[in-house]
């Protein structure tokens, strides 16, 4: 059976992203001029203005910024047999944020600011997609 | 800032029927609604030169209802690409073109089949482009687990309260309950409300809005033209559009957004309140956009009838009531009344401000809050009878 879930469409901006995503690496855009950290992808420095800019290896180490547990699926034909699910704002030690989400958690124990390290989920030949569990020593709960 | 206080008028409102599926499309929805508010105002079509409406693709075109109704000259005809925000942003807009004299008197409207046509709340196409790759992947496609995430952030920041939620639920019903046109009017509790199915934890079922087939409008025109019509004038004194930083790429995306506990309001309070002339503790009614329980909690905060963080302690003992202190969404709002994508709070303060809103009229109410839009960029007014 096929992936049934939303697929990224990358492009010339956003393709940096998800090719490192396969080969196990996190990255986001840093300012060539100012040096501002940025993701999502953009062209332009929010900061500066400078058009040019580069791709950082991120840690991959982070907090939870706000999260929801999702129980009604929508789609529900696409979601029912993943629910529930929590989808979380990740705010990266780098200083910007990214959506995920957060598994191999019982989803009632999750925290704010608990933090969170990446995981690499391959879910075709073509995506990989970063998700994020407990570091370790944080409360995975039950 | 908005630099046209009392110079124009609302002078005309029309609306549809509200329902679960209207068995018509929404040009006929939108072209009812349109001639109602003409006719109210005691005018013919010959006397309306513009149309302005806003839409997610789901509606029709300022010029096909225009065409339906053969108005002779529809020369300001403008559509906005616009979630809620534009609910407030519309009437600011033809309020800037009669200004300009681009148009005379104006029809805005918002027309949908969003319950047995498209469904906003329905989620996102699986193909997910642009800033959708980087949300949609992981499940975060709808709406209401959009505001949901937001929602966490005020209730890790300040404490705030299924209980509290639940307490707005059950307070816009009262009003619903005394409303012909709401589409829920079984009375609730607020044991209902808890034990409503949990959709998006912190979102229950009834934090979350309707979805309705319908259409609103309301003739726009200035205050010297409005004097001479079959209604009284509901004047606009004061308008704000705008948000703050890193808004996103469309509606959705607030990943960049600096907090989420905090909306648009906070950012165009200032210019709303200095271009009417007045202060939150002046408004006798609020119609708050409401597509979910907490986005009424932030615009209370950010329009600043409260300090920020007391948004949910604020809407606590009937404060909201319409016998409370701040009467709020007296029509039972997009939660209880319906969901004309927040354009249904227009005609409501409108006919307050008359005095025609018959059971749940609100004695005595001079000054009315009109607010749209629940996330990073919204509009607001304030009007005046």
């Amino acid at each position: 059976m096929g992936y049934n879930k939303p697929l990224p469409y990358p492009n010339s901006e956003t393709k940096p992203f998800w090719d490192a995503c396969r080969d196990g690496i996190l990255r986001i855009q840093r300012c060539s001029d100012c040096g501002t950290n940025r993701f999502p992808p953009t062209g332009v420095c929010p900061a500066c203005q400078s058009d040019r800019s580069e791709w950082i290896e991120a840690s991959g180490r982070g907090r939870v910024f706000s999260w929801i547990v999702v129980r009604h699926p929508v789609p529900k034909d696409v979601y029912a047999d993943k629910v529930p699910y929590v989808v979380a704002i990740i705010a990266l030690d780098e200083g910007v944020r990214m959506v995920s989400n957060l598994v191999d958690i019982d989803v009632d124990s999750v925290q704010a600011d608990m933090p969170v390290t990446v995981r690499f989920d391959k879910v075709t030949d073509e995506l990989t997609l970063p998700v994020f569990v407990p570091a370790d020593g944080a409360d995975r709960g039950s | 800032m908005f630099n046209a206080r009392d110079k124009c008028a609302i002078a005309g409102v029309g609306f549809t029927d509200y329902s679960r599926d209207s068995g018509r499309p929404v040009r006929s929805l939108a072209s009812e609604a349109c001639l109602k508010a003409i006719q109210d105002a005691g005018l013919s079509v010959e006397d309306v030169d513009g149309f302005v409406s806003y839409n997610f693709n789901d509606s029709v075109p300022a010029i096909a209802v225009a065409t339906e109704l053969g108005v002779p000259a529809a020369g300001f005809a403008v559509d906005f690409l616009a979630g809620g925000n534009a609910a407030n942003l519309i009437v600011l807009n033809a309020i800037a073109a009669i200004e300009a004299g681009l148009a005379k008197t104006v029809v805005c409207y918002r027309a949908m089949n969003g319950r047995s046509g498209f469904r906003l709340g329905g989620g996102r196409e699986m193909a997910a482009h642009g800033i959708t790759q980087f949300t949609a992947p992981f499940g975060w496609i709808t709406y209401p687990q959009a505001m949901a995430m937001w929602c966490r952030r005020h209730m890790i920041e300040y404490g705030t309260s299924a209980e509290q939620l639940g307490g707005i639920a059950v307070t816009l019903r009262e009003n619903a309950v005394l409303n012909e046109r709401a589409m829920q009017r079984a009375p609730l509790t607020l044991d209902d409300y808890m034990n409503s199915r949990m959709i998006v934890d912190p979102f229950r079922l009834l934090d979350i809005c309707l979805e309705s087939d319908g259409a609103c409008a309301v003739v726009v025109t200035s205050a010297e033209r409005a004097r001479d019509m079959k209604q009284k004038p509901v004047y606009v004194s004061g308008g704000a559009y705008g948000g703050g930083p890193q808004q996103g790429e469309d509606l959705f995306d607030a990943i960049r957004w600096p907090d989420h506990a905090h909306n648009y309001s906070k950012y165009i309070a200032a210019d709303l309140w200095a271009s009417a002339g007045i202060g939150p503790e002046d408004v006798d009614i609020a119609q708050i956009y409401d597509c979910f329980t907490y986005s009424i909690v932030m615009q209370l905060e950010g329009f600043g009838f409260c300090k920020e963080g007391e948004g949910g302690a604020f809407t606590e003992g009937r404060r909201i009531a319409r016998d409370g202190a701040l009467p709020v969404n007296t029509h039972g709002g997009l939660l209880s009344e319906a969901y004309i994508h927040g354009f249904n709070h227009v005609i409501e303060a409108v006919e307050q401000l008359r005095g025609q809103s018959g059971p749940r009229q609100v004695e005595g109410a001079e000054v009315a809050l009109t607010t749209a839009g629940a996330m990073t960029c919204g509009s607001a007014m304030v009007l005046h009878n």
